[in-house]
């Protein structure tokens, strides 16, 4: 009984998702081995090595594994395949991508972000937007998961595994990255952050946004935005929180001018403390703010801006 | 260029869903089903890429009950030439899983030889976000997942791709598989005259067995519950009185 982990990172540091996935993998049972592939992820591999409840790190360096190509990091996986009986990687656009791909070349039916482990091959996922919760049980001899990070806390950072140095496999070269565009900030990451600030259509423009800007940037918050917003193109997509887009869980998420829509609330219904701006008062994003304010949002943000 | 569509029949998106009292699934009788949005995204891609003159001809496949013929109509009125209806079960609740659908599919791609596979990144139904991956590594082809641009380039293609902390663009060989996220286009409403036409152009009905595929499910469902619900707490009256409250009360900021 062991468990494959495949290593969320950017080949410099270890993504928080990793050690989250580490907390449901122990839930698995076995030793888990963590996966780091990358173009130089020994820095990584390093980090990895630190997380409570890791028995060993795999780390396959090779230009193929820079930028998370599908086809040359699942034939890794695949290789490795033999001795484990879970494959889990964190439910990211990486993980989300290679996991599936993984679990049809292994025959297996892929479990994708579970959000609890009730024994080895029973796990539970948010089905319908998060409107319905399955509990599914697994009749493949090999599991492959990915697991939601806001549902678990992440593992802690006292041991010492070993590092063990893999070779590549044959890259299949069927793909080739061409480039990355990823929007610079200083204020931290979403699925990351302890806490968000979010802007829906109340916002009205892309301007507007600004205001909450300040907020997130006096209270170190990352921005975060509903589908809604983000289809009237007044933030980019990669702000969006829900069902399509990301899952979060901060200890505190402050929702501004964002109706609540059953989309939106499945991916932030999990934050510890949420707080709802909007003047709408039958507004259902209410029913889940633990503190509400019935206000006009271009009142009372500036005046949280000032008070903070 | 041949172009496959794979549709779902899935409840429709503005339906409230229920969860059964004996805990056994969603309750999905006489309620309003429609084709997966993101489906219907990869239908309108696939209507682009001919209006471009880069496609000739376009298949819509369907896996599910019979009823899944409504949804193939809809995707030929859209502008797709031809469907192939493989029904799977007669009992609408019965979810077919991922992997069986991408066996169905790739038996299908074998006999039809298409050079591009377009479908939506995950129905809204399950969830599962893999078919697209899973058909993708049946065939050995490279795989472009959550794609939000598409620019075909002879026996390749540019695709950029929504991931976490922004885009990534890859170039991708064909044949191959590429699944569309919701910002890639806005899918058109077929026309009168369209629907009409549509119940003319050809479709094919099939079995799982026809294709040699075992559609038993790998995964039992044990249970379906509502979330556990959040409740609702207080309305403050300030500003003020809620930085006071995040600060004391809860203890966050």
């Amino acid at each position: 009984m062991a468990v494959l982990l495949l290593a969320e990172h950017d080949n410099e540091t270890l993504n928080d998702a990793t050690a989250k996935t580490v907390t449901a993998a122990q839930a698995m049972g076995g030793d888990i081995h963590i996966l780091c592939a990358g173009s130089d992820c020994g820095a990584v591999a390093a980090q990895a090595a630190k997380l409570d409840g890791v028995a060993k790190v795999l780390c396959a360096k090779d230009a193929a594994y820079g930028h998370d190509l599908a086809e040359p990091l699942a034939d890794l996986i695949i290789s490795l395949a033999g001795d484990y009986d879970h494959i889990v990687a964190p439910a990211t656009t990486n993980g989300k991508n290679v996991i599936p791909r993984v679990a049809a070349l292994l025959d297996c039916m892929v479990i994708s972000d579970i959000s609890a482990v009730h024994g080895p091959d029973t796990f539970e996922r948010p089905i319908y937007a998060g409107n319905a919760m399955a509990t599914v049980k697994s009749a493949d001899p090999k599991k492959c998961i990915t697991v939601r990070g806001a549902s678990f806390d992440a593992a802690g950072e006292g041991g010492s595994a070993a590092v063990e140095e893999i070779g590549a496999v044959a890259n299949p070269g069927l793909s080739e990255w061409v480039e990355d565009k990823v929007v610079e900030s200083d204020r931290p990451e979403l699925t990351s952050a302890k806490r968000i600030i979010s802007g829906g259509r109340g916002m009205g423009s892309k301007e507007n946004f600004e205001i909450i800007e300040k907020v997130a940037d006096k209270i170190g918050a990352a921005v975060g935005a509903s589908r809604a917003a983000v289809d009237s193109g007044y933030a980019p997509n990669d702000y969006q929180v829900g069902q399509t887009g990301k899952v979060v869980a901060p200890e505190l998420y402050i929702a501004v001018g964002i109706s609540g829509a059953i989309q939106h609330l499945a991916g932030m219904k999990d934050s510890k403390v949420i707080v709802a701006i909007n003047k709408d008062e039958e507004a259902p994003i209410f029913q889940v703010a633990d503190y509400g304010l019935v206000a006009d949002l271009f009142d009372a943000v500036p005046k949280l801006d000032a008070a903070l | 260029m041949k172009v496959l569509v794979p549709v779902k029949r899935v409840i429709d998106y503005n339906v409230k869903v229920r969860v059964k009292a004996d805990q056994s699934g969603v309750d999905l009788a006489n309620v309003k089903m429609s084709m997966n949005p993101f489906d219907e995204i990869a239908v309108e891609q696939a209507i682009r890429l001919k209006e471009a003159g880069q496609v000739e001809e376009i298949i819509v496949v369907s896996v599910g009950v019979t009823k899944s013929q409504e949804t193939l109509r809809n995707a030929l009125a859209m502008g797709a030439d031809r469907a192939i209806l493989v029904e799977a079960t007669d009992n609408v609740e019965n979810d077919i899983e991922p992997l069986a659908v991408a066996k169905i599919l790739k038996a299908i791609v074998d006999e039809e030889q298409p050079g591009l596979v377009l479908m939506g990144k995950q129905a809204i139904d399950n969830d599962m976000n893999a078919t697209g991956q899973m058909l993708s590594a049946l065939m050995g082809w490279p795989q472009a997942t959550f794609a939000s641009k598409i620019e075909m380039e002879g026996d390749s293609a540019k695709v950029t791709r929504e991931v976490d902390g922004g885009l990534q663009v890859i170039s991708v060989k064909t044949p191959c598989v590429m699944t569309v996220d919701l910002r890639l286009n806005e899918p058109r409403y077929a026309s009168l005259p369209n629907i009409m036409k549509a119940k003319k152009k050809p479709m094919e009905t099939k079995t799982p067995a026809d294709y040699g595929v075992d559609v038993a499910h790998r995964l039992t469902i044990e249970k379906v519950e509502e979330p556990p619900a959040r409740k609702a707490g207080v309305i403050v009256g300030s500003v003020e009185e809620l930085v006071e409250k995040l600060k004391t009360e809860a203890g966050v900021l």
